[in-house]
């Protein structure tokens, strides 16, 4: 066994997510992507893909509820090279994969760094959990920040129930707010009932089908790849 | 021992990637062999005698020091399904993980470093039970008990069972469980003196045939 071969397996088979490798080398910056079914969570990982792939070495993971699905439509619509997708299977409960037992997560984030580590080394990975309901959050261990995902035709009172993903996740997506008017949401109540929830954390108002885009997404992620990079 | 290790080890709340598989049970579950509570008892006594046994002599084996790379041999021989091997290896990795942030134990440094595409299931689990304590029959009654409690909770998932019957289950399984891991502690011991060969080899024909099937589906909840 060769001793550079040990210092790789101490490393994998440690917990912590410490910025630096034994090595001194970073890892890269996780931002995990949680909200409700049908908010526009893979959408969302597509549009940052395209606005950041030119400028960062970047990869995700999907936690599919049928397994492959995000996986797939990801792969179709080619935002990134397969060997940058990974899937992970949750056993019908992906808020256990990104919470309690992050095991097999953290698994596909560590293969994902190994596999580029020599030639492109990841500067973000994209973890998107499954659908799952207004309590999933994802765990410290696994992701550095986390975006939480609705969307106005889910109903203009989510911001105002409230609940862990609203309240703590790092950016707050109020999404498809061109639908607004089409589903009688008042995304001034939103706002408001947000900032109520949340204080100083922010919320981006985003429509992928308007001018803006992901953009908005897109520059709050550069920023924390900016603020890791000096960590 | 330390009863209170045991718990914490065979707790499933234990992050060691096992709620991601049912064991046989989705595939079951999907050709209508379990529908119900009495069925799903058959699968599980079923499976506790033949890949439970298996699993429970290589645990104790593992607990009571016998060489990983031996006992991971063993594992291999005693799993004809590539899809099974693959998981059962997958499940080791995300085991040793867990037990390592958990125990700290130079046995589990070594494993790491010996295993970096992980080692079967059931001998991590017997090496742990060691770095935390344990004894060989313990490790067996944890590898036994895990054969069964991980369809019984997929099953509730994946059928809606009412989950006081699959506890029922479980507890009217008791029994059994002590047997099968006090025969698996000791097939560990004889294989102390005996060689592998001493390990029983009661694989189950239909898991190992349909976990080949489950592993092609396009669309599953359960990673096995």
């Amino acid at each position: 066994m060769h001793l550079d071969h040990a210092v790789a397996h101490t490393h994998r088979y440690t917990h912590s997510a410490e910025p630096l490798r034994a090595d001194g080398t970073r890892r890269a910056l996780r931002i995990g992507l949680g909200g409700p079914v049908g908010s526009g969570k893979t959408a969302t990982v597509a549009a940052l893909c395209r606005a950041l792939r030119t400028d960062l070495s970047m990869a995700v993971v999907t936690n599919d509820i049928y397994t492959r699905e995000d996986a797939e439509f990801l792969l179709r619509e080619a935002v990134l090279p397969p060997e940058r997708i990974t899937a992970v299977e949750t056993g019908a409960c992906p808020h256990t994969a990104i919470r309690d037992d992050i095991s097999a997560n953290l698994e596909a984030v560590e293969e994902l760094e190994e596999a580029f580590r020599e030639h492109a080394p990841l500067d973000l990975i994209l973890v998107e959990s499954g659908g799952d309901n207004l309590t999933a959050t994802f765990s410290r261990g696994l992701v550095d920040a986390q975006i939480f995902v609705i969307d106005v035709a889910g109903g203009d009172d989510i911001p105002r129930k409230g609940g862990p993903g609203v309240t703590t996740a790092d950016l707050l997506i109020v999404n498809k707010t061109d639908l607004a008017p089409h589903v009688g949401s008042d995304l001034g109540r939103m706002a408001r009932d947000a900032a109520e929830q949340r204080g100083e954390l922010p919320v981006a108002f985003q429509s992928l089908r308007g001018p803006e885009g992901v953009a908005p997404v897109a520059d709050w992620v550069r920023a924390r790849i900016a603020a890791w990079t000096v960590r | 021992m330390s009863l209170a290790a045991l718990l914490v080890l065979a707790d499933g709340r234990f992050p060691a990637g096992g709620h991601a598989h049912s064991g046989g049970a989705e595939a079951a579950c999907k050709a209508g062999r379990i529908h119900d509570a009495a069925t799903l008892e058959d699968f599980c006594r079923g499976r506790l005698h033949t890949a439970g046994l298996t699993a429970a002599a290589l645990a104790a084996a593992a607990a009571l020091g016998l060489d990983p790379a031996v006992l991971d041999a063993a594992a291999d021989a005693r799993t004809p399904s590539p899809a099974l091997r693959t998981a059962a290896r997958r499940l080791g990795r995300q085991l040793l993980r867990a037990a390592w942030a958990t125990w700290r134990d130079p046995g589990l440094e070594r494993l790491a470093a010996a295993f970096p595409r992980g080692a079967h299931q059931p001998v991590v689990l017997g090496v742990t039970a060691r770095a935390a304590g344990l004894g060989p029959l313990d490790a067996a009654h944890v590898a036994a008990y895990e054969s069964v409690g991980g369809p019984a909770t997929a099953t509730v998932r994946l059928l809606g069972l009412d989950p006081f019957e699959a506890s029922g289950v479980l507890a009217r399984l008791a029994p059994e469980l002590d047997a099968v891991a006090a025969r698996a502690a000791e097939a560990g011991r004889r294989a102390l003196l005996d060689g592998p060969e001493a390990l029983p080899a009661a694989s189950s024909p239909l898991l190992e045939i349909a976990a080949e099937v489950h592993a092609g589906w396009p669309v599953r909840l359960f990673a096995s």
